[in-house]
């Protein structure tokens, strides 16, 4: 499993960054080459883009930590975790055990965000355990539990797409977020108030005022309903629910949502057509759909969409959620989600509770119960009841919260923050102590891609001296705290995973890694060993008990902070190609830097004229909860109404809105209103 | 605290279940005088022109009001109020006692006073509406009488039926008061190509069995015909109750009559001197008056009007001060009648107040937009009535773009470095991507590069 930088060994493992997950070789040297993987469906004939490529640079990068920083002075391991504990049970001691957060992040394998969450309720008895995955998938996903009784992203594998007629893209810039995904695409629709490269790509584009995508999935689903497009045999044997679904759908006629949205009716009437004409069509929804206050339900007017025109659970057609972070899957089924045990299992269920328990050896009284939201836990921290101290993982809330200049607020008045990464990020900037951690091709773990794919992400070099992986610091600072025995190594924990995602929704206990290796990856669920595993969980049934997908009526309202005459212009944020998440990682790799030097705000030209602003003056944006200054590009690809900036730097998430979602708890990060000054 | 609402339509189904999310505490009854569950006015023309079933039109399912605790009187007539006792008196004689009234009574078709009008049938119902279409099919010629939206809507539906249809319309051009004439013209014969004769600035004197008789004497043939000749205000409750009416139902911000206990809401009530007739402002009066109701702090400022025309092949849309001429406002106008195409834009101080978007058009959205949120305008005003123009820039051709141009996103590869690795060797498009990566991200420059080094190639006189 390991190799030495002298042998040459050409390891196949698994790109560090979103949840396309490509397959590529990583060979020890200086510098490491990486070469694409072939056998891989996600990247099949060898594609990769920049920020792959280049992902080997981050190994040696002179940023790099490698040694523990207590207080900002180089100490020993034994020094900071002995610090770590005694500070952790004092804090325990005077306050409770709610006193100490664990944040986790969508990025970390399966073994370590598993770890984490028994970490935190086993060694930590805290309930206050949640991640930066809230801020991805939790519309997405609790919209899908909801409709089909089980959230597997995408509930089919990714080679279903090239055979589809038709697919639909909610809120998605794949052309930008996972480049090689655009390879498996047929005809497109894409949804975005913004007409992003993946626009420009597609046969058609809807351009919905921001914060509208619901009402336009309504308008789409009245049009079904309306031209006679459903497909009633299904529905009747299927789902349940249409009823209330076809009356709420009544009262969003097209021209109303024309008038909502902006979307020309003739528009709406050529993508409800091409949808529900073709054989197989495939509707996939992203953050642009999902990061809103009302994410759930927009997530769900598009399931709904799917079910009247008869697509989930057919073989090539369906519904998906596009998940985002590496192991945005993975993480969001092992319990480091507040409201959730390991097997995607909820916390408050008393079997689940017994069971896990069991696994882990302890009495399932001892197990807290549901804690914050990942936003209500930040928004909470050094608060009278909140947590006075928080251990901090695979994230950058710095950059990455909304309303960030609070949240780093929040973060500076704890007693004590631990941060552990590999790089000094902006978060890691405000922490008592920190931990440089191994990364990606420096250990081996598993990842579970957007498909419900597992796979296996093997070491490829040796770690820096110096750096030690989160499952050691879990074990250590577990032993330290209450002479717990956690396990250090990934296949060890994984084997553990399994037993604990037995008989779950998630279940992985028939997954080991030589199946992985040999498969080329295992869909999940896969209850045994001689069991095949499931790429298309929804053929015969849906999750829910009588086997049926419900229908849930949803209305439109409007964003949570509308326009008006002090913050006239909409914001949305989002990607860009070269960087990744917070941009701790990628902000720190020259190509990539050149590719996308620095942080910008789009205008349109109609506004900029407006405003009197050109390309490249220095702009300030302001909105109700903070104030950063940025470059403008103008550009027509934006609405007149809107403007975008990218989130991986530090400024465009002081102005973004935490008003969540009441199901989800996602915040609105994908709509709010600002105003925009030159600055002379 | 006992509510009552009288009218069981747009507006007052509206207002039932806006005021319902908002609190549980309160008793509601609602009385409607049409036995239907409250249905969707605005699709009516959908089922005349086929598509829509009934059910199709429903706004609240038959269980919603038990779900709800809301008492439904369907089918009730009411016959007066009596403000003293504070109850709604049925004419059937049940008295429903209210602490608050909602009137939400709509309004009626307009029938002319002429001889033979009740051989016509009125386009306002469900009821009519399925009169109409009984009618129909033994119909050989139908003559709808007014050129308003609802009567374009009605001929259009029912041209769509495969029966031949004559308009017929008092004023000189069709939709006066959303229409220049102009674009009254232009819509006009587009609904000729759909099997609509259209007669504008004639007087229909008396409706015979198997046609019209204009105030000329014209015989216009048709045995079905159908009234759109506006509507009236329904009121007579509020007037016998001493309530203040002057047009409608004279309200306040908070959408109150003259007695603080009883509102009036949609197209029965007059607010600011206007009586609205479209169902966005109806709605957006339910929600104050239900705010204020449910003990919420909300005002009524009046509505941006923008009137959607819905029939298949006929996109029209209108909204604002169409009117205003060059001497008032500024005014871009696009016309192209062979193409049944005309769009116009009314600009005052910078901000877009009136528009006409006759024909298909992506400007549609984008001007509503404009007019409803006052956004600030560009100052190439063409790029608003022609969207794509400025949006299209022609894909720059791999051969003219300079050494600059990025060919690959994906791996950040500009032109100047494709050109850089054809001139140490490479030919072809996998020696390219083996050099900088170009093409191996999502694939889709790969033409570009093909086109690229093809280009170097023949420049050459290489054979690639």
């Amino acid at each position: 499993m390991k190799s030495h930088q002298s042998t040459i060994d050409v390891v196949r493992t698994h790109c560090p960054y979103c949840a396309l997950q490509c397959g590529m070789t990583v060979t020890a040297g200086t510098p490491v080459v990486i070469e694409p993987r072939t056998d891989i469906p996600a990247n099949a004939g060898g594609a990769l883009c920049q920020k792959g490529w280049t992902s080997g640079e981050l190994l040696s990068h002179p940023d790099r930590l490698t040694t523990p920083l207590l207080y900002g002075k180089p100490a020993t391991w034994d020094e900071a975790l002995d610090h770590i504990a005694s500070r952790l049970a004092e804090l325990r001691r005077e306050h409770g055990p709610d006193s100490v957060g664990v944040f986790g992040g969508g990025g970390l394998t399966n073994e370590k965000a598993y770890t984490l969450g028994k970490f935190a309720r086993v060694a930590l008895g805290t309930s206050q355990i949640d991640y930066n995955g809230r801020f991805c998938m939790s519309s997405a996903a609790a919209a899908s539990i909801r409709a089909f009784g089980m959230d597997r992203g995408m509930p089919f594998p990714i080679t279903d797409l090239a055979s589809a007629d038709v697919v639909m893209l909610a809120g998605a810039n794949v052309a930008e977020t996972m480049p090689p995904f655009v390879r498996h695409l047929p005809r497109l629709i894409v949804i975005d108030p913004r007409r992003t490269a993946t626009a420009k790509l597609a046969w058609l584009h809807l351009q919905p005022a921001p914060g509208t995508d619901l009402a336009l999935a309504l308008g789409l689903l009245h049009l079904a309903i309306a031209e006679g497009l459903v497909d009633d045999d299904y529905v009747a044997r299927r789902t349940n629910g249409f009823d209330a679904v076809k009356t709420s759908a009544a009262a969003w006629w097209p021209e109303r949502v024309e008038r909502i949205t902006g979307v020309p009716v003739a528009r709406m009437r050529q993508a409800a057509f091409a949808l529900a004409k073709a054989d197989r069509a495939i509707i996939l929804t992203g953050r642009g759909a999902e990061q809103h206050a009302k994410g759930t339900d927009t997530v769900t007017s598009f399931i709904n969409l799917a079910l009247a025109l008869g697509l989930p659970g057919r073989e090539g057609s369906g519904y998906g959620c596009l998940t985002g972070q590496g192991n945005g899957q993975g993480g969001r089924e092992h319990g480091q989600k507040a409201d959730q045990l390991p097997g995607y299992r909820k916390i408050d269920d008393p079997a689940a509770r017994a069971h896990v328990a069991g696994v882990w050896g302890v009495d399932p009284g001892t197990l807290p119960g549901p804690g914050r939201s990942a936003y209500e836990l930040l928004a909470a921290l050094g608060t009278a009841d909140g947590p006075r101290s928080l251990l901090l993982f695979g994230s950058n809330p710095v950059v990455s919260a909304p309303a960030s200049l609070a949240v780093a607020e929040r973060l500076r008045s704890l007693d004590f923050l631990v941060v552990a990464d590999f790089v000094r990020s902006e978060t890691a900037e405000l922490a008592d102590v920190v931990l440089p951690t191994t990364q990606w091709a420096e250990e081996s773990g598993t990842m579970t891609n957007l498909e419900g794919r597992v796979l296996l992400r093997r070491q490829a070099v040796e770690p820096p001296n110096g750096v030690r992986s989160d499952l050691f610091v879990l074990a250590e600072l577990a032993a330290r705290l209450g002479d717990h025995k956690f396990a250090t190594e990934p296949r060890e924990v994984f084997d553990e995973l399994r037993r604990a995602s037995a008989g779950g929704s998630a279940d992985y206990s028939g997954i080991t890694y030589e199946r992985i290796a040999d498969e080329t990856g295992v869909f999940w669920p896969c209850p045994s060993e001689d069991h095949p595993g499931t790429p298309r969980p929804f053929l015969d049934r849906f999750a829910h008990p009588d086997g049926r997908a419900r229908f849930v009526a949803v209305e439109h309202r409007p964003p949570a902070e509308e326009a008006d005459d002090d913050y006239p212009v909409y914001l949305t944020t989002g990607r860009v190609l070269a960087h990744y998440q917070s941009g701790a990682q990628t902000r720190r790799i020259a190509p990539l830097v050149e590719a996308a030097p620095e942080t910008f705000v789009e205008i349109h030209p109609a506004l900029a004229e407006h405003l009197e602003i050109s390309s490249g003056d220095q702009v300030r944006v302001t909105s109700r909860r903070g104030s950063t200054e940025t470059v403008a590009r103008v550009s027509d690809t934006i609405r007149p109404d809107t403007v975008f900036m990218p989130f991986h730097w530090e400024g465009a998430n002081r102005l973004t809105n935490p008003a969540l979602d009441p199901t989800s708890r996602m915040p609105e990060f994908k709509v709010c209103a600002v105003r925009l000054e030159r600055v002379a | 605290m006992r509510i009552v609402v009288v009218g069981n339509g747009m507006a007052g189904s509206r207002f039932v279940t806006e005021l319902t999310d908002r609190t549980k505490d309160f008793r509601v009854t609602v009385m409607g005088e049409e036995a239907w569950q409250p249905y969707n006015r605005v699709l009516l023309s959908n089922v005349l022109a086929g598509g829509y079933g009934p059910d199709q039109v429903r706004l609240l399912d038959p269980s919603w009001y038990g779900e709800h605790g809301v008492q439904a009187l369907l089918g009730t007539q009411v016959h007066h109020i009596d403000r003293e006792t504070r109850a709604v008196i049925a004419a059937s004689g049940e008295r429903v006692p209210y602490d608050i009234l909602v009137l939400a009574t709509g309004s009626e078709a307009v029938v002319p006073p002429i001889p033979g009008v009740e051989r016509a049938i009125s386009f306002r119902t469900l009821d009519d509406c399925q009169q109409i279409l009984a009618r129909s099919t033994g119909a050989s010629r139908a003559v709808v009488v007014g050129g308003g939206l609802l009567g374009i809507e009605a001929a259009r539906g029912l041209a769509g039926r495969g029966l031949p249809v004559t308009l017929l319309h008092l004023a000189g051009h069709l939709m006066e008061r959303q229409l220049d004439a102009e674009a009254g013209l232009v819509l006009g014969e587009t609904l000729a190509a759909l099997g609509v004769e259209v007669r504008t600035g004639v007087n229909v004197a008396e409706v015979l069995d198997d046609g019209v008789r204009l105030a000329d004497g014209e015989f216009v043939p048709g045995d079905l015909a159908v009234l759109a000749c506006g509507v009236r205000p329904l009121t007579r409750l509020a007037q016998d109750a001493g309530l203040e009416v002057r047009r409608g139902v004279v309200v306040d911000d908070e959408m109150r009559t003259d007695d603080p206990s009883i509102f009036a809401i949609g197209e029965c009530a007059e607010h600011a001197g206007t009586v609205y007739g479209l169902v966005a402002p109806a709605w957006e009066q339910a929600e104050v008056a239900a705010t204020v109701i449910a003990g919420g702090k909300a005002l009524y400022r009046g509505s941006r009007l923008v009137t959607r025309l819905k029939a298949r092949s006929v996109e029209l849309a209108a909204m604002g001060e169409t009117h205003l001429t060059e001497e008032h406002a500024e005014v871009v106008r696009f016309s192209h009648r062979a193409k049944g195409t005309y769009r116009k834009l009314v600009i005052k101080e910078g901000r877009l107040v009136g528009a006409i978007v006759l024909g298909e058009s992506d400007a549609v959205g984008t001007l509503t937009h404009l007019f409803d949120r006052g956004g600030p305008l560009p100052g190439d005003r063409a790029g608003l009535l022609f969207p794509g123009l400025s949006g299209a820039a022609a894909a720059d051709s791999p051969v003219r773009m300079p050494d600059s141009a990025k060919v690959c996103q994906c791996n950040n590869v500009t032109k100047g470095q494709i050109r850089a690795c054809w001139e140490a060797g490479a030919r072809d498009v996998a020696g390219v991507a083996a050099a900088t990566r170009a093409t191996t991200g999502c694939g889709s420059c790969k033409a570009a590069v093909e086109g690229i080094v093809g280009w170097l190639c023949e420049q050459e006189g290489v054979s690639a």
